[in-house]
């Protein structure tokens, strides 16, 4: 048993700790602004490192249906897409959260809140395009190539677009900026949550998408005998 | 090609564009640089959706058929491409056309923006053909072709309203050429993964 899930092991003791560890570590006080808020950093940002680990894999398992047409890859495909697009909302809000504090609005129009919004709605899209089909085998051609497509369009609209604007998400002063924060700037103390969390909340990522693909593949068996 | 068969088609294509912008001229008349940027391009993802949509939507399955007897599915996209090109191309010229009798003409420098219009009409071309395909697979293909194809759209229409503000006075923008290449680039990836994705599609 440990040796199969162990991983799942690690994502839980991970999670407790981000979770704990999360609002008990030191933070450095460097003006005023940020105060308490940076804790955030262990919740939001590891939402982006899982959506994109999520999406990567999606892809990959498109592209191998378009190879090799079954419906596993199918199933992973989309079940990988889902968790991916839960876990990009996921990021929005709590970077919606943080952003009331900070910058007085939920939502202030800023390049990055509009380019990861911009994502997330493409991959939306995907499952309202597959939703429109009614042929299975047409529904999951159809969706792989569109996947492929929503997935090379992250690159601008989370990696270089945001890049191009003045922002005042942390770490983006202006073109130079990284789309998220700069992993240089991170205290020490902080490093040591930061990491595991990034780990712990993208192996529950796939946690939670296995036990969804058990489930699609029961009731594949069960519907087609 | 569908639009000399059914020329009636092309021709609502034109009545489209020479309506929508009187309609905003009607409700604007003579705008501010900044509207007028706007109230252009958003005008162009209208006549590009109506234009380029029917490349694919309008086809009926026999004739599809016989294209799928005499051509490659590569040769087919390709063309597809390159035509919705041409075509985008002549509507972006006509409406921009359009737009300077009716709206007024606020640029200081005309030809960067005749320059910067070719562009965004290539650009929205592309995109719109390759989702059409996908669309014309699906139930529902206009309402599709706006869920899918406004957000993916977006960034290009931000960038297209950044760079066209060049045109309007002489400002030193920032990160000029970035833009630029960042466009181009965007179109050669649509056009690649067309050219990839399509025979996917085409198969049925």
């Amino acid at each position: 048993m440990i040796r199969h899930s162990w991983w799942k092991i690690l994502a839980f003791i991970l999670l407790m700790y981000t979770c704990t560890m999360g609002f008990l570590v030191e933070i450095p006080k460097l003006d005023g602004r940020l105060q308490e808020t940076i804790r955030n950093l262990f919740f939001h940002v590891p939402m982006w490192f899982g959506m994109m680990t999520l999406f990567i894999v999606s892809v990959v398992y498109a592209v191998i249906y378009l190879n090799k047409p079954g419906s596993k890859a199918d199933i992973y495909s989309v079940e990988y897409a889902r968790t991916g697009t839960i876990f990009g909302s996921l990021g929005l809000i709590t970077g919606a959260i943080w952003a009331n504090y900070q910058w007085g609005a939920f939502w202030s129009s800023d390049p990055k809140q509009n380019g990861a919004l911009i994502a997330v709605l493409i991959y939306f899209a995907y499952f309202v395009l597959r939703g429109s089909m009614n042929d299975d085998e047409k529904k999951a051609r159809i969706g792989a190539v569109y996947n492929i497509f929503a997935f090379f369009m992250l690159f601008p609209t989370i990696w270089i677009l945001p890049r191009l604007a003045e922002s005042l998400h942390p770490g983006g002063q202006g073109s130079e900026g990284n789309p998220g924060l700069n992993g240089g700037d991170l205290a020490p103390s902080m490093r040591l949550v930061f990491w595991p969390s990034v780990i712990g909340w993208t192996l529950l990522g796939v946690w939670i998408t296995t036990l969804r693909i058990r489930f699609r593949t029961l009731q594949n068996k069960l519907m087609h005998g | 090609m569908l639009e000399i068969r059914q020329q009636y088609s092309l021709y609502g294509v034109i009545l489209y564009v020479a309506s929508t912008i009187y309609i905003v001229y009607a409700s604007m008349h003579q705008p501010e640089n900044q509207v007028w940027n706007g109230l252009f391009w958003i005008v162009q993802l209208f006549v590009c959706v109506n234009a380029v949509a029917k490349a694919f939507l309008q086809e009926s399955r026999g004739r599809m058929l016989y294209f799928y007897s005499i051509a490659g599915a590569k040769d087919f996209v390709i063309s597809k491409l390159i035509f919705n090109l041409l075509l985008m191309l002549v509507m972006s010229l006509l409406s921009l056309g359009v737009f300077i009798i009716l709206l007024g003409n606020p640029f200081e420098f005309f030809w960067k923006f005749v320059g910067i219009c070719c562009l965004g009409g290539i650009s929205l071309s592309l995109v719109f053909t390759f989702l059409a395909a996908i669309a014309a697979k699906a139930q529902q293909q206009a309402a599709l072709m706006a869920i899918m194809g406004f957000p993916i759209i977006i960034p290009q229409l931000m960038l297209l309203m950044k760079i066209s503000e060049i045109a309007f006075s002489a400002v030193v923008q920032e990160g000029l050429w970035q833009m630029i290449f960042l466009l181009v680039g965007l179109d050669i990836m649509v056009i690649a993964l067309a050219v990839i994705l399509f025979p996917f599609l085409w198969k049925d």
